[in-house]
This record gives structure tokens, sequence and C-alpha cells, in this order.
């Protein structure tokens, strides 16, 4: 039989939020790239809630931009409604969070997509990977065709064998219906790789038009819009915003979920795979959380195209007559008609472990994936992989060095580093508090940490890069300036304290003594500044920051310190880790189906102890030394 | 992994001599910080490697010990770093007092074997070494970390679970809120979180306290009573217990079998080993058997051997009298109030300890034992296992993060400090304490923020 046999560099397999953002990474830096998805009209589908950003998620959206992805630049043209979350707490833990109108986010993204040089985009499903000794050659789809490639990046997310449940209600689709790939994981299984049965889910979707909202609190958006991306001009997203609202469940809505949760494919055990903590459906929190007597539901616009919203807060598997019951016992929902049930979806995943920090398969060369198959949640954690694993293709097939954020440098860094360090039992979700070094991985600094990665990879041009440079000059400058101006005890200055609740001063100090005192800031201290130079806002912002939290960033830069030169012993790929003589079972087991690239990764696996590093630290100065005599001699 | 780091690389026994050694880049600003020299001109960071200064340590204004300091400049030296040397004159206790400024100076308790492990990694050791310095770090690991959660006591465990526990709760409070600020509120939380700080500040500062007193770990003379049935061993026990006002009796029922005593004789701590099968049977021998009273008694700083004088020697006596023969023993010559049947001078002979007559029933002869123990230990033929002395400077050097971190957590409220601040400090304390218990971290945090709190979509 004839097939069709075509020639690419990069393929791509799936085109959600981490398809995309890889697909783009790998075309806009010069690579053939061909993209690969089960249903075009489907290119960045938001199959759950309707928003990008959030805690934590902000930040990897920003960073994302920060390097050279599409995602803050998409959500720019296409939210709705925007809001800067924790703005009462510290700068280290602000996130931009938008709504967005999911058609048109999709159909930008799209759009997007078929502009780009050098990028292909292909209605089909892959249903086996070719690989000849370790290294991966192409793929073949369903109806037999071969695309022979350099490097295979999976983002299948939450297809593979997907199941969609409620109730004893049980379809084999994909999100929203759509077709699942099913031949594709024993083609992973033959090729050796371990793969994971992970499950999330989704409320329903109600007709807006048969909600009474003036039962609801409503929730608007920030008057002054922060956009997403550092390249997008804030005067452009000053957009009449669409609101969200806030209702709760009661007692009611809960004796009805607790009556039915024998028909509950969870609790029944219909549900095999293993779902997230962090967004429990709410027959999870009724249960657990028997003492709250409410819960808070947010209906949320799913767009400008319809009148569908979004039920965040209530999403689960129960059978659809529980559903209507339930819904309809919560103020404001009492006649809402359902547009779409709410549902549990299974999928294969992959234990991320068998990845390097480059998200390239370690067993396979050549082979990357990213996004919710290595067993993450979420569109911007999806998107932050595919950004990465699409760069790293696109590095490794062009012969340079790879890109890898560590710990210190990104939200990014943690959430790879997460994946394929630590055991990972639930689809990960990324949390300011897995960042440890938070008070430097801000959202407002990001293109300060990353602009430059990207520029290096090739993803930001130079114009762009200039303007950072130009920024982190005047910043360094005002920072200078504000340290050593001095402020003398005048009238002018003790009435300005005076005023502000501050007390006066004593003696004469400076401008930076001031701005660090809680009551004051960058901005207040203007009008006893007389020399300040007009800058831009985000200028200032920085100078604000870095003056007013100095003492705590200095720590974290220390502690940086350390954890760098940890990062910076690198283990060797091949090192045989049965020759390490006393290293613990337990510690050698870990280290062998990790295979962490440095000392730092090594000191993150649960089950290794500082004792076993000690004992790998002596291996490796002795393998050094050896390993140079041979070279030597 | 560049800390500069210290311990006391001598036995610590009363005697003599005992020398503090500190390595790493750090190591001349600690000792600039706490040495003086005689008329105090001598800036013993600028004088040249490898020389001996005579001089003073000083604890702030407070005088510590007369001592010589060696001062090793890199690379010349064992680990290959900036290396001190504190020769200390004043015995044990002045040694401690040099080791704990050196830590409050900078400097951080060494771990086991990393001495050499630093020589190793900075090439001064040669290759073939390797194995052997593994070893030293395994060994002295797996020791360190059985003696360290052995010698910690129940209740200083108990309440660092407690102060755990209690912190990683507020941490998941203030975490959870960050992360969903729509579902879970912070206002008013930094007053309730003050509270709590200077709560667990004050039962850290406690438990620093009790550390100072020795009484964290179980520090003192491994002492072990051994002698055949009815010569009157518990009789004694009780006595030198009751006498001596027994400062800590530990709470039984832990997974171990073995029952403690502390006594205090002048400031010199025993720590009496006892097992719950004495108790019931007052009888070691008989009971556990022979091989299980020569176990306890090979791992025993001091033997106390009650010989009854009122019955002739027996294969008991045999039994004993060979385990004591390598170890610091005394032998008490028990019941002179009934008639004798056996003499001090072969008893000394078979032995080769020094006897001391006693009479439990008639309460005799104890303070003599006292001197004795007291002079054998100030004369430095008995000595504390120092890897215990080690556990208890971690466990404190531990506590005292905490308490800094703990610490920083209450100026930042003061100081009206955003909310996510706190947690940084307060996962620093939860961290540090829990080194005390060898508990790691892991994903503590984001279990109890989802077993906790409620959150999501």
């Amino acid at each position: 039989m004839k097939h069709l046999t075509e020639e690419y560099d990069i393929a791509v397999v799936g085109a959600g939020h981490a398809g995309c953002e890889a697909a783009l990474a790998g075309a806009r830096l010069g690579l053939r790239t061909i993209m690969f998805t089960v249903s075009v009209d489907s290119i960045a589908l938001m199959p759950c809630n309707p928003n990008i950003g959030g805690s934590s998620k902000g930040h990897l959206v920003r960073e994302l931009d920060a390097l050279g992805g599409e995602m803050g630049k998409n959500i720019d043209k296409t939210f709705i409604q925007s809001k800067m979350l924790n703005q009462s707490k510290g700068p280290a833990v602000h996130s931009l969070r938008a709504q967005a109108d999911k058609q048109a986010y999709s159909t930008e993204m799209r759009k997007t997509l078929e502009n780009t040089e050098n990028l292909t985009i292909k209605q089909a499903e892959v249903t086996k990977l070719l690989a000849e000794d370790g290294n991966i050659t192409g793929v073949r789809t369903y109806s037999g065709a071969v695309y022979h490639c350099k490097a295979v990046i999976l983002c299948t997310g939450t297809y593979l064998k997907a199941r969609c449940i409620y109730g004893d209600v049980s379809n084999y689709t994909g999100p929203n219906g759509l077709q699942a790939a099913n031949y594709l994981t024993d083609s992973l299984k033959e090729l050796g790789i371990e793969i994971f049965r992970f499950k999330t889910g989704t409320p329903a979707r109600i007709a807006g038009n048969t909600i009474d909202y003036s039962k609801m609190e409503e929730q608007f958006g920030d008057e002054r819009i922060v956009p997403f991306s550092f390249s997008t001009d804030s005067e452009f997203v000053q957009i009449e915003q669409k609101s969200c609202w806030l209702t709760y469940t009661n007692e009611k809505t809960h004796e009805i979920i607790r009556e039915n949760l024998d028909r509950s494919p969870l609790f029944s055990g219909a549900i095999e795979g293993t779902g997230p903590r962090y967004c429990p459906s709410i027959e999870d929190k009724v249960v657990r959380f028997s003492d709250k007597n409410r819960h808070q539901v947010f209906i949320e616009p799913e767009g400008l195209y319809t009148n569908e919203m979004y039920v965040g807060g209530m999403s689960s598997s129960l059978p659809e007559d529980v559903q209507e019951a339930m819904y309809h016992s919560v103020p404001g929902l009492e006649n809402a008609k359902i547009v779409k049930n709410a549902y549990a979806i299974e999928y294969d995943c992959i234990n991320p472990r068998q990845l390097y920090p480059t998200l390239e398969f370690k067993k396979i060369k050549g082979l990357f994936s990213a996004g919710q198959f290595n067993g993450s949640s979420g569109y911007e954690e999806a998107a932050a992989q595919g950004l990465i694993a699409g760069v790293n293709a696109a590095l490794k097939i062009k012969g340079k060095e790879m890109l890898i954020l560590d710990r210190s440098e990104a939200y990014i860094g943690v959430l790879i580093d997460d994946l394929v360090t630590k055991e990972n039992h639930e689809p990960y979700r990324m949390m300011t508090s897995r960042a440890e070094y938070r008070l430097l991985l801000r959202q407002d600094n990001a293109d300060l940490r990353l602009r430059k990665k990207g520029f290096e990879a090739g993803l930001i041009d130079e114009e762009t890069y200039k303007k950072l440079l130009k920024k982190e000059e005047q910043i360094k400058v005002e920072i200078h300036r504000i340290e050593h101006t001095n402020i003398g005890a005048s009238k002018e200055v003790q009435d300005f304290l005076t005023r502000h609740n501050s007390t006066p001063l004593k003696s004469g100090t400076t401008l930076a003594e001031l701005i660090r005192r809680p009551e004051l800031s960058y901005e207040m201290t203007a009008p006893i500044d007389p020399d300040r130079p007009k800058l831009p806002w985000d200028v200032q912002e920085q100078a604000d920051i870095n003056i007013k939290y100095d003492g705590y960033i200095r720590r974290q830069l220390k502690q940086v310190e350390q954890f760098k030169k940890m990062e910076a012993r690198k283990i060797p790929e091949n090192l045989d880790y049965e020759k390490v003589g006393s290293l613990r079972i337990e510690a050698r087991q870990k280290l062998e189906s990790y295979r962490p690239v440095s000392i730092g990764q090594a000191s993150r696996i649960s089950g290794v102890s500082p004792a076993d590093i000690s004992v790998l630290l002596v291996y490796l100065e002795q393998y050094g030394k050896l390993y140079k005599a041979e070279k030597n001699g | 992994m560049e800390r500069t780091i210290a311990a006391i690389s001598t036995a610590m026994s009363a005697s003599g001599i005992g020398i503090v050694r500190i390595s790493g880049e750090e190591a001349m600003d600690v000792i600039s910080r706490i040495y003086r020299s005689k008329g105090g001109g001598k800036e013993i960071k600028n004088v040249p490697t490898h020389t001996i200064h005579y001089g003073y340590i000083y604890d702030g204004e407070e005088l510590v010990d007369e001592v010589l300091v060696m001062i090793m400049k890199a690379p010349r030296t064992f680990t290959g770093e900036d290396t001190v040397e504190i020769d200390c004159h004043g015995g044990v206790f002045a040694m401690k007092k040099v080791l704990e400024t050196v830590l409050k100076n900078g400097a951080k308790i060494a771990e086991p074997g990393e001495f050499t492990k630093r020589a190793f990694l900075n090439g001064r050791l040669d290759l073939s070494q390797a194995e052997a310095v593994i070893d030293i770090i395994n060994a002295q690991n797996d020791y360190a970390l059985k003696s360290s959660m052995e010698q910690l006591r129940g209740s200083v465990m108990r309440t660092v679970k407690e102060i755990r526990n209690d912190l990683i709760y507020h941490i998941a409070y203030i975490e959870s809120a960050l992360d969903d600020p729509e579902h879970i509120s912070l206002d008013g939380y930094p007053r309730q979180l003050l509270e709590v700080v200077e709560k667990e500040h004050q039962e850290i500062c406690n438990l620093l306290k009790t550390a100072d007193d020795g009484k964290i770990i179980r520090e003192g003379i491994k002492t072990v009573i051994v002698g055949k049935p009815n010569a009157g061993k518990s009789s004694l026990l009780n006595l030198l217990v009751g006498e001596n006002r027994a400062i800590v009796t530990d709470i039984a029922g832990t997974t171990r079998d073995i029952l403690e005593e502390y006594i205090n004789l002048h400031g010199v701590t025993l720590r009496m080993i006892d097992t719950a099968g004495i108790r019931d049977t007052q009888d070691i021998v008989e009971k556990i058997g022979v091989e299980k009273a020569r176990e306890i008694a090979k791992g025993a700083d001091l033997i106390l051997y009650v010989a009854d004088s009122s019955t002739p020697l027996d294969e008991n006596d045999e039994e004993i009298i060979q385990m004591l023969s390598d170890k610091k023993s005394i032998v008490l010559y028990n019941k002179t109030d009934l008639a004798s049947q056996v003499d001090i001078e072969t008893l000394q002979k078979r032995t080769g300890h020094t006897v001391i007559p006693i009479s439990a029933v008639e309460e005799t002869g104890i303070r003599e034992l006292e001197e004795e123990i007291k002079n054998m230990f100030f004369s430095g033929n008995i000595s504390f296992n120092d890897e215990v002395y080690i556990t208890n400077a971690r466990h404190k050097e531990a506590l005292e993060e905490a308490k800094d971190s703990l610490m920083l957590v209450k100026n930042s409220i003061e100081m009206s400090m955003p909310e996510d601040f706190f947690s940084i400090d307060l996962m620093n304390a939860y961290e540090s304490l829990g080194r005390i218990i060898g508990e790691a971290v892991g994903e503590d945090l984001v279990n109890e923020i989802f077993s906790k709190f409620c959150m999501g979509k």
C-alpha cells in the first residue's frame, strides 16, 4: 500500500495551549514545523474555566511572554474582564487574571498560527511514534501517512484514551465531546514509557438568560487594566468589561449531594484516575469539609459569542438528574437551564520523571513532551511547558545548548523541576507557595528576569531586547539616586511626614529609608524629592519594590547563591549508580530512575538523604579525576 | 556547601586539653570576633599562616577560656580551607562553651564526617581513600541519625511536633488565602498570628533553656549497674536516685524497653541505664541473661559492679569480672553490714578496679562512691560520648534558627508588612525544627493546604 510521506523538522502532537506554544516556538526559530490536531476547530480550546492567569498562573503567563510566548498577547486581544489579584498583599503575590472570550481566544490563536512562517497545521490523529535506536524519527497518523522529523513534541492534553463520566453515563470522548486519541498510548508503552491515568472535571454550563442575577453579587473587573504582555500597549486594553457573579451553595444543596453520593462514579469506584485535590468536585468539598455550611459559586461568562455561563466551584460527576436538582438549589439558579452537564474526565498521561528538565525524554532522544500529558493541569502550566519543549526541540536540532530555567529564575523553572523531580500523584497545579524564592520571581519583573533568555534563544527580537536593556539601566540609576538622596529634617519634610501619619525625623536620612517605611512609597514621596526624573511607570514600580523590600530580597538572593552552587555541580548523563559504593538501596534506585542532571536536583528527590549526596559528591570527585586521567592518558 | 563549620575534634573528656576546629571561608572572621590577645592589640585575622597565638576566647564581654589558637590558611590545611584550631585549657565545660561561642559567631556545627569529606573534595586526600571517606560519612551518619532520635526526649519531641503542627497550619492558611484570595480572607489575621508567633517563640526559648541544662537530649555518662541476683543493685540505684535528687525521670512507654535515671553528682551527670527487666525481677543476669547484660555493658561509659560480700564469688561473678576487664568500672563491696565471705583485696586483684565498701542498707560508703566517680571524670578517666554532645549542639543550632525566624515574622507583622512575607520566615522556622526530629519538609505544606482548606474552582 502506498502512503503519504513528508519531511519536517519538528512534529507537534496536539493543538492545545502546550501544542500552540511549542509549534510557534519551533516555527519562529526557523524550523519546519507541523502541528497535528484531531480537530482544527479546537485549536487553543479552553474546555474548562473561561479564564487565563490567577494566583501564580498569572506569573507563568508573564514569564512565557517575556520569553517570547503567545499566550499573554492572545489573552490581551480577547479578554472581557481583568483583575489584578492580591493587590492588598506583597508584590510577589500580585497576579493577573483575565476572563476570556473563549471563541475569540481560540480564533485569534488560530490566526496567529496560520500566519506563522514554517508552520503547517494538519487535522489527523497521530497513532504511532517512529523511533530507531533510541532516537525519534517521525510519526504515523491513523491513515498510515508518515511524517519524518528530527523531533516530536507530545502535547496530547486530556485526549489520550479519554473518557468523560457523569453518573453511570460514560463516553469515550475527549473534552466537550471531541474525538479521543485511542492508539498513541500503546505506541508509547511499546517504547517503554510509563503511563499514569489522571482525572479532572468541569462544572456545568448554564444558559445566561435563565439566571436570576438579582440574587447574586456582581463581581467587577479592575478600573485600570494591566495587560498580560509586556509588549501590549496598556491603552489598548482599557475596554468595557463583562461582570462575573457570586452566589453560594447552601444546606439544601449539600443535602441533595449527600443523599446521592452512592450514585457518584467517584465514590462507587467507576473512576480510577487520580483527581486533583486543589479543584475538588462539589461532592468532594461537601464530604471533606462537612463543617462548612456553604461554598462559593462564581458564575462566569464563557464569552461574548454566547450567553452560556460557567458555574465555577461546582464541578461534578453526579448523574444528570442530581446535577439538575443541585444547581437549582443555588440562589439565582432556581430556574436555570443546563446547556452542558458537568462531567469528570479520565485520560492517560506520563510519569514526568522520565523527562529531563529540558522536557526531552531520557530514553528517547528527540522526543519531547509538554502540558497535561506531563501530569500537570491548567492552561498556563501547559503553555509554559509547551514553549520550553518547542524551544528546546529547536535548539537541539540546531545543535545549540538547550534552555533550562532553574527554580531561582522562574516559576516555569519551579514547575518543570517539580514535575521531573518530585513524586507526582495528581495533576500538578502551580502555586506561589511552591516557589521558595518567590520574592524574586514576581510577575512585575518577569521581563527583567527572562527577556535575555528569550533573546538568546531567538524568540525575542533585538529591538525588544534593547528596550529591556534601557529599562534595566534606568532602574539601576534611579535606585542609586534614591539611596544617595539625603532628606533633611526641614519643616516641609516634617509636615509631609505628619500628613501621612509617619514619625517625624530626628535627624537627616536618605530617601530610601523613608520609602522603606510601611506607610510610605516611592510615589508618595515625590513632593519631598524635587530632583526626581520623569520615568516610565514600570521603572518607578521596580525602583519602589526594590527599595522597599530590599532586606527581604537580599536574604533570598543569598539563599539563591547557595542554591546555584548545588545546581552548578553537574552529574554525568551516563553515570552508573551501581558503581557508587555505599549508596543506600533506596537512594540508588531513586537516582537510577530519576537520573538527575545536577547535585542540586538529586538533593530534591525524596528518599535521597544528605548523606547520600555526600557519598555522591565524593564519588563524582573520584570519577571526575579518573575520567580526566583516562582522557589525558 | 561551603558554609563554615566547627566541631570539637578531640574526645570529650574532662582531661586537660581539647581542640575546637573551625574550617571554611569565614573561619578567620569567626575567630577574630571572639579572640583577644593578652594585651588586646593583636588582630588575629592578619597574622601569618601556620602560627600559634596565646590569648582568650570571649563571648561578648564574658571570658570563656584561656586558649592557644592555631591559624592555618588555605590551601595547606587538612580540609584545604582556612582552618583555625582552638586549644582549650579549661576542661570539658569550657570546651563546650568555646564551641558554643564559635557557633554563635557564624560557624555551623559540622555534619558527621564533614571535615574528612571536605578534605577529600578539596583534593587533600588520595583518590584511593574515596571508599574510606564514604564509609566514614555513612557510619557516622547512621550513628548520628540513630542517636539523634534516640537521644531526643519524648517530651521534647512532642513539643517540637506541636510547634511544627501549629506553624504549618498557619503557613497553609496564609498560602491558601494567597492562592485563592476570593475564597479565603486575611482581614485581621496578622494580629492573630502575632499571638501565635509570640507563643511559639516562648516555647522555643523554653526548649533552648532545657538544652542549656543538658536536658534536651540524654547527655551524661552512660552508667550501668551489674551484679548477680540479690547483690543489692536496685537498693544502690534507689539510694543514688533518692539521695541524689534524680534530675529527671524519663517517661517509660516509648518504643525502647530501656529506662533511664539521671543523677547529678556535683555537676557530673550520670545517665543510669536500667532495663525494664530489672524493675520487675531486680535481676539483670538471671532474667535477661548474661548476653544482654554484656551488650548493655559494652556500650557503657562506666560500669558499677555490685559484689555481694556475704556470699562467695560464683560463676555469675566470674562472667561479670570478665566483662569489666576493658571497661571503666568501680567495684562496690556491698553488704558490709553482714559477715564477709569475700575479702576486698581478692576482689581488687581479680577485677583490677577500685573497690569501695558500701552498705546499701545502712547507707554507708555512698559518699566515697560519689567522690570516686567525680575524680574519675575530672581526671579524664571517663568521658561523655561526644556524638551525644554534637547532637545537642545541632539541636540547639536548629532551635536558635527557628527562634530567629520567628523574630523576623514578629518584626514583619509589627512593620505591617504584607502577609506573604510572614509565611517565608514561618517556613524557615518549620524547616529548622524539622531537622531536630529528622523530618524534611517535602510536600507538607501542599498537603496541609489541601487537607485543611477548601479551595478551587
